[in-house]
């Protein structure tokens, strides 16, 4: 597997991540979770618009 | 006369891969390594679940432990996964410029997140919070401490790469490109360690 089919693992993860964090967050409801949890969401939303993005930049580049 | 030869001719699949794997020798190394550190992590990991599910009371860990500060350790460490994949990508380029720049922000995210970990850290003992004080802080203490000692290794890896290391792009770029590629794949292991400890420590 090369870094590149491991960097889309990791985003695809970190997306998840992101978006149960968010999702955690904002059903506690307590003053300062909000934040993060809005902060999460919109870090999730922009992980799979950067997954898009590199997957287009690298596509002559071997997945092995 | 050894500099007549490629390194290839010396050591087969060093740079090319083999044609029956498809891996040279680096991938091959990295990998087996990988293999290790998910059996050591694995082990913790389900060291942590036996300890969680045998105990009579489990504390939520952001009663110990800051989620503010956990969060944005976990941004900053999925940057520098980005870094250091623009880095090696950079290097397929055959720009060493803006490889230099990548690198450097990943260390730097590196340095960012040891930081953080400090703060954190110096906070507990501060409160009184002590490895020792009861076992969630055990496991705690145990799984976050191994996991920087894997941050400042990456960092000491690419700090090597981003430095002297560099000199082999001039001679063997195509071998340099395949370390740089080796040290992405550690780093973000690292890093995907970081993004399971983040939730089952602070969160759950």
């Amino acid at each position: 597997m090369s870094l590149k089919a491991f960097h889309v693992v990791f985003v695809t993860v970190a997306t998840l991540l992101a978006m149960g964090v968010g999702v955690w967050c904002l059903r506690i409801r307590e003053s300062g979770y909000v934040p993060i949890g809005m902060v999460s969401i919109g870090v999730a939303v922009a992980l799979v618009v950067y997954g898009v993005w590199f997957l287009r930049k690298m596509k002559g580049v071997s997945y092995l | 006369m050894a500099s007549a030869h490629s390194i290839d001719d010396v050591i087969p699949y060093t740079v090319a891969p083999r044609e029956d794997t498809g891996l040279n020798n680096v991938k091959l190394g990295i990998w087996l390594f990988l293999a290790s550190e998910v059996m050591l992590f694995g082990a913790l990991f389900a060291g942590y679940l036996l300890l969680r599910v045998g105990a009579t009371d489990w504390p939520e860990g952001r009663t110990y432990l800051s989620v503010p500060w956990a969060f944005t350790n976990t941004l900053v460490l999925i940057s520098s996964s980005v870094t250091m994949v623009m880095a090696w990508a950079s290097l397929i380029r055959k720009d060493l410029g803006k490889y230099r720049l990548w690198m450097g922000l990943t260390v730097l995210g590196g340095f960012g997140f040891l930081i953080i970990k400090y703060i954190e850290y110096s906070s507990k003992f501060h409160h009184g919070y002590f490895p020792e004080t009861n076992t969630f802080l055990a496991i705690y203490f145990t799984l976050t401490a191994l996991h920087g000692l894997h941050v400042i290794s990456g960092m000491a890896v690419n700090g090597y790469l981003l430095g002297p290391g560099t000199k082999m792009w001039q001679t063997e770029p195509q071998r340099f490109t395949n370390r740089v590629e080796a040290a992405g794949l550690f780093w973000h292991f690292v890093d995907l360690v970081w993004i399971f400890l983040f939730p089952i420590l602070y969160l759950l």
